[in-house]
């Protein structure tokens, strides 16, 4: 997967101002900085959730949000983003799961109405993912009677369902209590042991130097650093790396 | 004479008024998919991003919102004539109503659509769902559980509403009550029975909507599984009670 020169604006402010980043396969890249700095919105356009004002994004040889050879249009159809996001799973600092369906059904609903797979196979497929994230008990359970951090392993079972080539996961354990943190970040520490190629933006700096094979600093729409974990983390080359580090691993 | 119950209960199974009483139904809800066809259609046009699709989907909820349902029907059945335009009874009561209520509707259908968090569209797109198929499995069913008490506010309006097809003459059950009174007298007798029917369909629709609406939050009821609600979806076996209280 790769990102060239994006930027983006909402309204006046400029959010993006021409992010690069390059994923290789099996690679675990992690987004850290301050609240503001335009992390999320960058993850978001990886998916073309947001729409980048300039850039590109490609994934797998093809571009995101590019129309289609010999359509005559100037923009990617509806139809056609979709089909390109089945491959990317993303992850949501707010769960977002679907309210009105159980557990099971939230993780079988993209195959069967998206990759239109037979409901026992998808169901099978489900129940193994669920077994995964360590929640077959709570198969029946809606949402509502789900924990939080319950809720964002069905939502990481339910992303994983599609069977993409890349997860996104967006500050995945921000909203968790703290004792529900460690099962997510357990969870996606497996993922990514698997071989999983995942992109995550997040506060938790110990599970990032643990699981990235790369950290970039963001911070005002930039990166102002990259490299590996025990580089990053430990010996950071940029003064505003610096600072930013030394007031969050202080309150951990 | 003060009041002659033998007539009361005479009139009370009188099959003429009981004719009226499912003609009204009919009326009522004829209106009512005439309706849900416009507001839904007008709902989605006005949470469009293209301002072309929104104001003729704002300029229809303005004008049949702003005028009385009884104007309306009056232009369409008298006036439309006039340009050529000639509508039955039927037709003019069923159009009428149906347009008028269409505009209330939609109003109520997008607030519903309004009220799902955005994270539900996002999720659905993320996953690779398309528009129609994120509104049709995600949001729609869960708009349901906001719109329904207001819908069936709405045709519970709606069947008294119905009774104003009588000034166009369609003989619904408030016209016939009007045509029995005129040739049997007994005004009080028979207007009571009148009502007594409307109430009686009323209270009906009340039932079906109570259960309607039990129905469309089943999947909330479950994380409230101690309270009443809860209790009665987890006999009906459509919940799954946790046995661990979370």
């Amino acid at each position: 997967m790769e990102a060239r020169g994006i930027h983006k604006h909402f309204g006046r402010n400029h959010v993006l101002k021409g992010v690069d980043l390059t994923v290789e396969k099996g690679e675990v890249v992690v987004i850290i900085g301050p609240s503001g700095g335009g992390k999320s919105t960058f993850l978001r356009t990886l998916n073309y959730l947001d729409r980048p004002d300039s850039g590109e994004i490609w994934i797998n040889g093809t571009e995101m949000g590019a129309p289609e050879r010999g359509s005559g249009r100037m923009t990617l159809s509806d139809a056609g983003l979709s089909r390109q996001r089945r491959q990317i799973g993303m992850v949501f600092q707010q769960f977002n799961l679907f309210s009105h369906m159980t557990a099971l059904e939230n993780v079988m609903c993209g195959p069967v109405q998206v990759l239109k797979t037979a409901r026992a196979e998808a169901m099978a497929d489900a129940k193994r993912l669920l077994a995964l994230v360590g929640l077959t008990d709570k198969e029946e359970s809606y949402p509502g009677q789900l924990s939080g951090g319950q809720q964002q392993r069905v939502a990481i079972a339910r992303a994983l369902a599609m069977h993409p080539t890349v997860m996104l996961f967006d500050e995945p354990t921000s909203s968790l209590d703290p004792e529900m943190v460690s099962e997510v970040l357990q969870v996606m520490m497996n993922l990514s042991v698997q071989g999983m190629t995942m992109v995550i933006v997040t506060h938790e700096i110990r599970f990032a130097r643990k699981a990235a094979d790369r950290i970039l600093f963001m911070e005002d729409g930039r990166i102002i650093e990259e490299g590996r974990p025990q580089d990053l983390v430990d010996n950071p080359r940029n003064v505003r790396t610096k600072q930013f580090l030394s007031i969050v691993t202080d309150e951990a | 004479m003060i009041w002659d119950w033998t007539a009361f209960l005479h009139y009370l199974h009188s099959p003429y008024l009981m004719m009226g009483a499912l003609v009204s139904l009919a009326l009522s809800i004829g209106a009512m998919l005439i309706g849900l066809i416009f507001g839904v259609c007008a709902a989605m046009m006005r949470t469009s991003d293209r301002r072309w699709v929104r104001l003729p989907a704002s300029g229809y909820v303005w004008l049949f919102r702003g005028t009385p349902v009884l104007v309306q029907l009056i232009i369409i059945y008298t006036g439309l004539p006039q340009v050529g335009i000639q509508l039955g009874v039927v037709a003019s009561a069923l159009i009428g109503l149906g347009v008028n209520e269409g505009a209330y509707l939609a109003e109520i259908i997008r607030s519903g659509i309004s009220a799902v968090p955005k994270g539900q569209f996002e999720a659905a797109r993320a996953i690779g769902m398309t528009w129609p198929k994120t509104m049709r499995v995600i949001v729609m069913p869960q708009a349901m559980r906001i719109i329904i008490p207001p819908l069936g506010n709405a045709f519970n309006g709606l069947m008294k509403t119905s009774s104003l097809a009588s000034v166009i003459s369609m003989e619904e059950l408030l016209r016939r009550t009007e045509l029995l009174v005129q040739v049997q007298f007994k005004v009080l007798e028979i207007f009571i029975v009148s009502a007594l029917y409307y109430l009686i369909l009323t209270t009906l629709w009340g039932l079906i909507q109570h259960r309607l609406e039990a129905y469309a939050s089943r999947s909330v009821a479950g994380d409230r599984a101690s309270g009443p609600a809860g209790g009665r979806a987890a006999i009906q076996g459509n919940v799954a009670v946790p046995n661990d209280a979370v």
